[in-house]
C-alpha cells in the first residue's frame, strides 16, 4: 500500500504526461503481482466495491471523530476521502513532539521511491509484519458486506499512515482523479515490458483485474493470452490529414466524415450468453451511456462506425444525423434516463467490419471488407444501425466539389481510404486520409486570460474572446489556448500583462483592444454561454494587431454559421 | 471572570487595553501599539509608538522604515516588560519567527496572554515557545481543524533534499514566506547538512541579512539575479510564493516547484497553487499543538482568533473548556502559514 500511496501522491502533483508515464512504468516493473494489477485497475477506475460508498466512510468517521469537527473539516478540504484520510487517528503519531521519523523517500529517483526495497526503507520489523498490500485491501473490501463494511474499512485504515489512508479510500470509493487515462496506463504497460501497444490494447479489456496473464505475457513468462469468446477492443485504424491536393480515386474510396464520435462495437461469446461492449477511440468502455445500442447489437461481430444522434443537421433529412452538439447531451454519462433516450436517440453509421462470426477480417483489403460489410449490415436492426455510403465521384475535382458542399450539409469532411489496405492499428502513412472541410473563422476580441499548465505555467496562454452584440456589448464566444507559435505566445503574454484592467483570482481581464482571428470547426447553439454560442475546436489562427477592436465580428455573424 | 471585558476590548481591528490606552497588533495606525511579531498582518506601519521585542522592532524598521531606536518606541526583550495605566505588560517567546512574542498582561488580579502566532516544535531561527500561566488565553487558530497535523520537520526537509538529488538538471524552487519561513527552511537545510550555496530571490535578501545579524547562521546565500541559469541546476532556490509561477521563474533551469506551508497538507490546495512538491512546513501550531497548548496552559477561558475559530471552539466545547471566538479583521494567513 505504501508504494501505491507514493505513486498516487506523485501522480497527483505531476502535471507532465511523460513524468506520469515514467512513474507508472517504474511502478509496474518493480511491484510484484498481484498488487501492480490491482493498482492499475484502481488508476483506471476499473474497480468497484458495492459495499463501500462515501456514506459508509462518513458514517464510519462519525464513530471516531466528532461530527461537527468532521463537517467543518470536510467543508475546508472539499473531498470526503481526503478529509477522512487526514482525520483518521494516526497509530504512529506521538503528540506534541517530533515523532521518530519514518522516512518516506518519496522523491528520490522514481525507481528508488516506488520500490519498497528493504535497503532504502527503514520499516521496522513491526511494520514488515503489519505490511498491508494492495491485494489485501482489495480482498478485504471485495469480501465486505454492507453491514460489516465499516468495520472492515476501519481495520484497514488503522494499519496505514495518512498517505496510505488516502490511497486506500480513493481505491475503495473510486474517482482517483490523478490524470491517468486508460490510454496512458496501457502505454505505460507497453513501455514497461517493451511490448506493442496494439497488443496491450487488445488484451487489456479481455482480462479482468489484476491482469496476471497480461503481466506474465509482458514479462515473457507465458504466451499471449487466448481471447476467444471475449469482447476485446481492437485498436482503431486512424487517418492522416490530407496534405497533397490530388489523389487518384482509382486507388482510394471516399466516404463522408460524419461529425459524431468514433466507436467500435464488439460482441463475442455466442448469441446466447454473449456480451456486447462499445469502445470509444481511447478504448474506454462507454456502453453504459448507450444501453439501446448494446441491446440492439445482436451479432457476433466487430464493427467500426460513427455514433450519432438522429436529426437533420448533417446532410439534411437524407443524412439523418443531428449536430455534434446534440450528441454531446448523451456523452460522459454512466447511466441514462428514458427522457434522454427519447430526446436524443442514438444510432451508429457503420463503415467497417473487423470481425464476423469469429473470423478476423482485418487482414483483408478494404474492398473485400466493404463487400462483407454491405452484406452484414442488413443483419443489424435498421433502427439503430445504417451503412455509411461510399461517395460516388468520377474524379478528384468532382470530389473536391462535393466536399465544398459538405459545409452546408454540416458534415465534417471526407475520408479517403486506400482500396487495397488492410485494417491496421494506428496512423499509417498512405492508407487513410481525412480531408476536413476548411475551418470557419471569426475576428474576436480578447477579453480574459489565464495562465497555462506545466511549461506554460508562467505564461498567460488561455484566452477568452468575444464578439459584439448589436448593442455594442462584448460577449464571450469561446476560449482557445493553441494555434500560436512560441514567439507569438511571448507577445500575447506581454500584451496581457501590459493591458490588465482587473483580476479575478487567477483570471486577468484585459483591455478590449486586441483582435484575434479564431479558427473553429463548427459553431453550435449553447445554453451554457451568455452569447448562446459554443465553438468546436477553436484555436488562434492569427493575431490581428492591425485591426481595431470595434471592427471585430458581431454575434449575429456567428449566429448565421450555427449548425 | 467577566472582569476582563472591562479592561480588554476585542475590536475588529485589534485588542484595545483601555486602562493603558494601548492596542495589541492593531490593523490600522494608532497612538500606542504593542506588536507580537513582524508579519504584516500583525505589525502595521504608521503607529506613533511601538512596544515590541528588539528583533520585531528591527524587522519593522526594515519593512516600514520606522526608527527602532527612537525614544517613543520601546524594545522589550523576552521576560521584560513595562507598566502603563496600572497594566503590567511583558513579552515571552512564541516560537513563531525571529522576535515573535506572546504578550502577558496583568491587571486587577488577572493574567491575560495574547499568543500572537505561535508554534511548539523546534525552530533553529527563534526562541522556543514558553508556557505562560494565565486566566485568559488568547490563542491563534490558523490550523484549528483536526485535518492539520504537520509531519516532522526532518521528514519534509528530507523530501526536499531527495528531490534535489533526483533532479540534477533542474533547480528546486521553494516558495517560502519572506519573513520567517524562508530563513527557517534555509537553517533546517543547513542542519541537514546541505552546505552548497542557496540561491534566493531579491525580495528575501534583506530579511536573510537581518536574521544573520541576529546570529542565525544561514550559510552562503546568492542572489538569483547574479547567477547563471546553468549554475542553479541541481541547486535549491528560495522565493516568495508569489514568484513561483511568475515570469521571474523563467530564469531558472526547468524548476521543480515546491512550496513550504502548512496548507500543503491538503492536496487540493497544493494542486491549486500548481505545486509539484508540497512541503508541509509551518510556523503555526498544528491541531495537536493548539489543543495540547490549551490543555497545558489550562486557562479559565480561551479566546480564539484568526483562523478556523469554529474548529477550536468546538474542541473546547467537547472538553468542557470555556471559550469564545474573536473576529478580528485584516488577518491574511494564506501566504505565510
Amino acid at each position: 500500500m505504501k508504494r501505491f500511496a507514493a505513486l498516487i501522491d506523485r501522480l497527483i502533483y505531476t502535471r507532465s504526461r511523460n513524468t506520469k508515464l515514467a512513474l507508472i512504468v517504474d511502478y509496474l516493473r518493480y511491484t510484484p503481482d498481484p498488487d501492480r494489477g490491482w493498482a492499475l485497475a484502481a488508476l483506471t477506475d476499473a474497480l468497484d466495491f458495492p459495499a463501500v460508498k462515501a456514506g459508509t466512510v462518513r458514517a464510519l468517521l462519525a464513530t471516531r471523530v466528532d461530527e461537527e469537527l468532521f463537517r467543518l473539516s470536510r467543508q475546508f478540504v472539499g473531498d470526503t476521502a481526503e478529509t477522512a484520510a487526514l482525520l483518521w487517528p494516526d497509530p504512529l503519531s506521538v503528540r506534541g513532539e517530533e515523532r521518530p521519523s519514518l522516512p518516506k523517500p518519496r522523491l528520490e529517483s522514481p525507481a528508488a521511491v516506488l520500490r519498497d526495497d528493504p535497503s532504502t526503507s527503514s520499516a521496522s520489523p513491526q511494520d514488515e509484519r503489519d505490511y498491508l498490500s494492495v491485494a489485501d485491501a482489495v480482498a478485504a473490501l471485495s469480501a465486505a458486506s454492507r453491514s460489516d463494511a465499516p468495520a472492515v474499512l476501519a481495520a484497514l485504515l488503522d494499519r496505514l499512515d495518512a498517505d496510505g489512508r488516502y490511497a486506500l479510500l480513493k481505491l475503495a470509493l473510486g474517482g482517483m482523479r490523478v490524470g491517468v487515462s486508460a490510454r496512458l496506463a496501457k502505454q505505460a504497460f507497453a513501455q514497461a515490458f517493451d511490448v506493442p501497444i496494439d497488443d496491450v490494447e487488445e488484451l487489456w479489456h479481455a482480462i479482468p483485474a489484476p491482469y496476471q496473464p497480461l503481466f506474465a505475457w509482458g514479462e515473457g513468462r507465458a504466451p499471449r493470452p487466448d481471447l476467444a469468446d471475449v469482447p476485446f477492443f481492437r485498436p482503431f485504424m486512424l487517418a492522416h490529414p490530407l496534405e497533397q491536393e490530388a489523389i487518384d480515386l482509382a486507388d482510394f474510396a471516399a466516404e463522408w466524415k460524419w461529425d459524431g464520435i468514433r466507436v467500435q462495437i464488439v460482441r463475442a461469446g455466442g448469441r446466447r450468453g454473449g456480451e456486447t461492449r462499445i469502445y470509444s477511440r481511447g478504448g474506454e468502455e462507454i456502453g453504459g451511456a448507450f444501453p439501446e445500442l448494446v441491446a440492439a447489437f445482436d451479432q457476433d461481430a466487430v464493427i467500426d462506425g460513427e455514433l450519432l444522434v438522429r436529426g437533420e443537421a448533417q446532410g439534411g433529412v437524407e443524412g439523418g444525423a443531428a449536430s455534434f452538439n446534440a450528441l454531446q447531451q448523451r456523452l460522459g454519462r454512466k447511466t441514462v434516463t428514458k427522457r434522454m433516450l427519447a430526446d436524443f436517440p442514438a444510432f451508429v453509421r457503420v463503415y467497417d467490419l473487423l470481425d464476423v462470426d469469429g473470423e478476423d477480417l482485418r487482414g483483408l483489403p478494404w474492398e473485400a471488407r466493404r463487400r462483407q460489410l454491405e452484406a452484414f449490415v442488413p443483419r443489424l436492426a435498421e433502427s439503430h444501425f445504417d451503412l455509411s455510403p461510399v461517395i460516388e465521384a468520377d474524379h478528384f475535382d468532382h470530389l473536391a466539389e462535393l466536399r465544398a458542399g459538405a459545409r452546408d450539409a454540416a458534415i465534417e469532411g471526407v475520408m479517403l481510404k486506400r482500396r487495397d489496405a488492410p485494417y491496421v492499428a494506428g496512423r499509417r502513412a498512405g492508407l487513410w486520409y481525412k480531408w476536413k472541410r476548411d475551418p470557419l473563422t471569426a475576428d474576436c476580441v480578447m477579453m480574459y486570460a489565464q495562465r497555462g499548465n506545466g511549461r506554460r505555467a508562467s505564461f498567460y496562454s488561455d484566452y477568452t474572446f468575444g464578439c459584439w452584440t448589436d448593442a455594442g456589448e462584448l460577449l464571450p464566444v469561446g476560449k482557445a489556448y493553441s494555434g500560436f507559435t512560441d514567439e507569438e505566445l511571448k507577445w500575447l503574454d506581454k500584451f496581457v500583462r501590459d493591458h490588465t484592467v482587473d483580476r479575478f483570482g487567477p483570471v486577468r481581464e484585459v483591455e478590449k483592444a486586441l483582435v484575434l482571428e479564431v479558427a473553429f470547426d463548427s459553431i453550435h447553439a449553447s445554453k451554457r454561454h451568455k452569447s448562446g454560442l459554443a465553438m468546436r475546436f477553436p484555436r488562434i489562427a492569427r493575431i490581428r494587431r492591425d485591426k481595431p477592436a470595434e471592427e471585430a465580428d458581431r454575434i449575429a455573424t456567428l449566429q448565421a454559421m450555427v449548425t | 471572570m467577566a472582569k476582563a471585558t472591562h479592561w480588554l476590548e476585542p475590536h475588529p481591528h485589534g485588542l484595545y487595553v483601555r486602562p493603558a490606552d494601548l492596542w495589541i497588533d492593531p490593523s490600522r495606525p494608532v497612538a500606542r501599539a504593542a506588536v507580537t511579531h513582524g508579519h504584516a498582518d500583525h505589525a502595521r506601519s504608521g503607529h506613533e509608538a511601538v512596544f515590541a521585542t528588539p528583533e520585531t522592532l528591527a524587522i519593522m524598521a526594515l519593512r516600514y522604515g520606522i526608527d527602532a531606536a527612537a525614544s517613543h518606541n520601546a524594545a522589550m526583550s523576552y521576560g521584560n516588560g513595562f507598566e502603563r495605566g496600572g497594566v503590567r505588560f511583558s513579552f515571552h517567546p512564541a516560537g513563531h519567527v525571529l522576535g515573535s512574542a506572546q504578550i502577558l498582561m496583568e491587571h486587577a488580579g488577572e493574567r491575560i496572554v495574547v499568543t500572537g502566532d505561535y508554534k511548539r516544535r523546534a525552530d533553529p531561527t527563534c526562541t522556543p515557545f514558553e508556557v505562560v500561566p494565565c486566566d485568559i488565553f488568547i490563542t491563534e487558530a490558523t490550523f484549528g481543524l483536526p485535518v492539520f497535523r504537520h509531519p516532522p520537520t526532518a521528514e519534509e526537509i528530507a523530501k526536499l533534499l531527495a528531490a534535489v538529488r533526483a533532479e540534477p538538471d533542474r533547480a528546486v524552487l521553494v516558495g517560502a514566506y519572506a519573513l520567517g519561513k524562508a530563513q527557517r527552511v534555509i537553517a533546517e537545510l543547513r542542519r541537514a547538512g546541505w552546505d552548497a550555496p542557496i540561491f534566493i530571490h531579491g525580495a528575501l535578501e534583506r530579511m536573510c541579512a537581518l536574521y544573520a545579524e541576529h546570529g542565525v547562521d544561514l550559510g552562503e546565500l546568492r542572489l538569483v539575479s547574479d547567477a547563471d541559469k546553468a549554475e542553479m541546476a541541481g541547486q535549491i532556490v528560495l522565493a516568495p510564493p508569489s514568484a513561483l509561477n511568475d515570469r521571474w521563474s523563467r530564469r531558472l533551469p526547468d524548476p521543480v516547484t515546491a512550496m513550504a506551508s502548512g496548507w500543503m497538507r491538503v492536496r487540493q490546495r497544493a494542486r491549486q497553487r500548481m505545486v509539484e512538491l508540497p512541503l508541509v512546513l509551518s510556523d503555526h501550531a498544528d491541531w495537536d499543538e493548539l489543543t495540547a497548548t490549551i490543555a497545558e496552559v489550562n486557562p479559565q477561558e480561551s479566546w480564539i482568533t484568526h483562523g478556523s475559530e469554529d474548529g477550536l471552539l468546538r474542541w473546547c466545547e467537547l472538553h468542557q473548556r470555556k471559550a469564545r471566538a474573536l473576529h478580528l479583521v485584516g488577518r491574511d494567513l494564506e501566504e505565510e502559514a
